[in-house]
């Protein structure tokens, strides 16, 4: 009977441990004292371009110029157009433990990230290093100085007391606009757009004219939009609702969130704004990029009057655009205007910060990920972040960077062609720059990346079930934000943060652990007693 | 018995030959089921219900599946229909379904808007291959949207570039230009439907400008024709 049961606790020792073996996270980042010149590292950088191949050339140029000051260390680029992409990946590769090293992010997706256990790397104590940090005594290249980075920017990369993201570029939103248009219609662009006067001007495009045709498809006279003489005219689109919504919130002073993760954009500001946007969906003087198509083409083909897109989307935007998605004999002659978009109050603009920045995952070899952060902060040197900038609207994050010689060069150059100093480029650029202090972003916690999707989606659909001749009342929106809150799961996620925690059933390696511990506590008490039943007979 | 046996043949024979006779009308629609006439009739925004044979579709993806459809009359895009993943794998070319949704249009290509509802039918029907290669650069060819095409004799303009600029990575969509008569056309390899791993996402990747190829695929349209390529090989 003692061997058995001696054999019975050594297998239980074993399956213990077994249990243990790797579900243990990785452990916290420890600064190096010194960066191992001698050991060759290889690290891996996500990086995202806005399908722009100068973009992608301009990384792998930052990486052969980083890899000559640094030959011990190799960066292997992979390249994404969409920050959602990234995202999906990194979560999956958080599971299997193949994070990337360096990684172009949003801060709200890193609030996910950080639900693993030291996945991403805090990056406090690499700021404040005195060798390695901004502008270190052992940088190979002038690093950054601390002052340098724009406050503003830098702040949003930190939550929960830390920072956990450094920026790499910035932009924000511009309507860029048919002004021909506008002044055919009878209209003067004011110097500070309003949502009143985009909605005003769009409704007015949606003037018909019959023609003497009649359609063969269905057998309805022929039409064509006065202002176009074309059959499409979308006269506002938007590419991005999330920020529609967003923005359009907190020029209200509406709830939108919290940093505690509570959620307030289900309010009565968010269903009149919905019910403005119905009624111009009904018209149709107001679409959507994910129900139309993208604003560019739609602008460029002389098909819309008002497009809201990224500034980093200014290449697009314009007749002579060096960048173009329609074929060149859809293109219409018109002039172009960048402004900052549509506000409640104009004389207390807001609107919203956005644009990629960087995170650093955790490793077990200390070394790699101070490898990783040398790079990291190699892309914010004057070099990679003039050159970068250049490509679209996007302002650099550094004020070295902003008062380059070269740089500023490239700003005063507006207009000279239509390629490098592309006139909407720059001007979009500017409008950021002149703005930078109108700029906010949004609370970011786990959920928070969900909550910003919701916050499109409330857009998408009621545009959506406008056109499709739905009824849009109390009803309708009570129902919607029904659907949308268990859609995006809404407040699960915060309320696992902020409160107490529901861990869940406990996983099958935990069960066996403590399911073998009862039986090995039973069979010591079945021992126990045999034993002393023994002694009793013995006795007897 | 043998006689009886015999004659169980003679039926079995005959009930066979009947059965291989028995030939799909592609065209024919159930009830309260829009014609192809009539879907292509359709506004943007109606609500449309619409019968046709699976050949193709994307990877499923979070309850979603695109699918490329055709009926005898014409093809069908059908956009992120909701769509069950074991459900998803029941859709093998040929498959007959029955969708409700609303029609929609994006970049030029009609299609049934995200969100579209199935049911699986019965009937089954793999359509040919048209050659459209005559149609190129006419206003005839748009009739051939969305369905399974061929393009004979064309010639590689610019090699395959991940994304359509190249700012992309082995795995994404590849994009290529091929010419006929002079003109040139932007050919696509959905990488969501023929993924790296595919033999015809290998052999776009390794076309020389040059070359001289067949291809087949579907009539897909973004702003101008945009086919999604699923074969290519060198021209006869």
């Amino acid at each position: 009977m003692k061997k058995v049961l001696s054999i019975f606790l050594v297998a239980i020792m074993i399956v213990s441990c077994c249990a243990c073996h790797g579900k243990i996270g990785l452990d916290p980042f420890v600064m190096p004292e010194e960066f191992d010149e001698g050991k060759t590292y290889e690290i891996t950088f996500w990086a995202k371009n806005d399908t722009n191949k100068t973009q992608a050339d301009i990384y792998a140029k930052a990486i052969a110029d980083f890899e000559k000051l640094y030959p011990n260390i190799k960066v292997n680029l992979l390249p994404y157009t969409d920050y959602t992409m990234i995202y999906n990946d990194v979560i999956t590769n958080i599971a299997t433990g193949t994070t990337p090293n360096v990684c172009i992010t949003y801060p709200d997706h890193i609030a996910t990230y950080l639900t693993g256990s030291n996945t991403v790397v805090p990056l406090d104590e690499l700021f404040e290093s005195t060798k390695f940090g901004f502008g270190g005594s052992s940088l190979k290249y002038k690093g950054v100085l601390r002052q340098d980075l724009i406050t503003e920017f830098l702040e949003e990369g930190k939550f929960d007391g830390h920072y956990y993201a450094i920026p790499f570029m910035r932009s924000t939103e511009a309507c860029y606009i048919n002004k021909t248009f506008v002044e055919s219609l009878g209209f003067t662009l004011p110097e500070k757009l309003t949502w009143d006067f985009v909605w005003e001007v769009s409704e007015a495009a949606t003037e018909k004219k019959l023609l003497d045709t009649v359609d063969s498809k269905t057998g309805e006279q022929d039409w064509v939009y006065k202002i176009n003489n074309q059959k499409v005219l979308i006269p506002f689109i938007y590419k991005s609702t999330d920020n529609m919504m967003i923005q359009y919130l907190a020029q209200k002073g509406a709830g939108y969130s919290r940093e505690d993760g509570s959620i307030e954009i289900f309010n009565d500001t968010t269903k009149d704004f919905l019910k403005v946007i119905s009624s111009h969906a009904k018209t149709g003087a107001f679409s959507t990029f994910k129900i139309s198509s993208y604003p560019a083409n739609f602008l460029n083909a002389g098909q819309c009057i008002f497009a809201i897109d990224s500034t980093a989307g200014a290449t697009w935007m314009g007749t002579h655009a060096p960048l173009v998605d329609i074929a060149k004999d859809k293109l219409v002659e018109f002039e172009t205007a960048v402004m900052p978009i549509p506000q409640v109050d104009p004389e207390n603009p807001k609107m919203i910060s956005q644009g990629p920045s960087i995170c650093i995952f955790n490793k077990k070899d200390n070394g790699e990920v101070l490898a990783s952060w040398l790079f990291a902060q190699y892309l914010l040197s004057t070099d990679v972040q003039v050159a970068y900038a250049k490509t679209e609207g996007y302002v650099p994050v550094t004020s070295a960077a902003q008062n380059d010689a070269n740089y500023l060069d490239y700003l005063n150059r507006e207009g000279e062609d239509n390629n490098e100093y592309y006139d909407v480029k720059i001007k979009a650029t500017k409008l950021l720059i002149e703005n930078t202090a109108n700029t906010f972003t949004t609370p970011v916690f786990n959920g928070s990346a969900s909550l910003r999707n919701a916050a499109g989606q409330l857009i998408e659909n009621t545009t959506k079930s406008t056109t499709r001749k739905e009824t849009i009342d109390d009803a309708y929106f009570e129902s919607l934000y029904k659907d949308i809150t268990s859609l995006y799961r809404l407040g699960e996620a915060s309320k696992e943060s902020a409160g107490k925690k529901d861990l869940g059933a406990l996983p099958k390696e935990a069960v066996t652990l403590l399911t073998s511990l009862v039986i090995v506590w039973i069979l010591i008490a079945i021992y126990a007693i045999l034993k002393y039943n023994r002694r009793r007979k013995k006795t007897k | 018995m043998k006689k009886v046996l015999a004659l169980v043949l003679a039926f079995v024979m005959v009930f066979s030959f009947a059965a291989c006779g028995k030939k799909e009308n592609t065209t024919a629609k159930s009830e309260g089921v829009m014609t192809y006439a009539q879907y292509d009739a359709a506004k943007k925004d109606d609500k449309v219900v619409i019968e046709a044979y699976v050949q193709a579709h994307q990877s499923w993806w979070d309850n979603k599946l695109t699918v490329y459809a055709q009926d005898g009359d014409g093809g069908y895009f059908i956009y992120n229909m909701t769509c069950s993943e074991a459900d998803a794998a029941k859709l093998v070319p040929g498959t007959k379904i029955k969708v409700t949704g609303y029609k929609t249009e994006w970049s030029g290509e009609y299609e049934v808007a995200d969100g579209a509802t199935f049911e699986i039918e019965e009937g089954s029907w793999i359509a040919p291959a048209t050659d459209v290669t005559k149609y190129l650069g006419t206003d005839d060819l748009i009739k051939y949207q969305n369905q399974f095409v061929a393009f004979k004799g064309m010639k590689v303009e610019k090699a395959a570039l991940y994304k359509w600029d190249g700012s992309g990575k082995p795995g994404d969509d590849l994009y290529f230009d091929v010419s006929k008569d002079g003109k040139t056309y932007s050919f696509t390899v959905e990488s969501y439907l023929c993924d790296k791993d595919t033999d015809v996402y290998k052999a776009v990747e390794a076309l020389k400008v040059g070359d001289v190829i067949d291809m087949e695929g579907f009539c897909y349209w973004y702003e101008g024709v945009n086919p999604h390529i699923t074969s290519v090989k060198a021209a006869k």
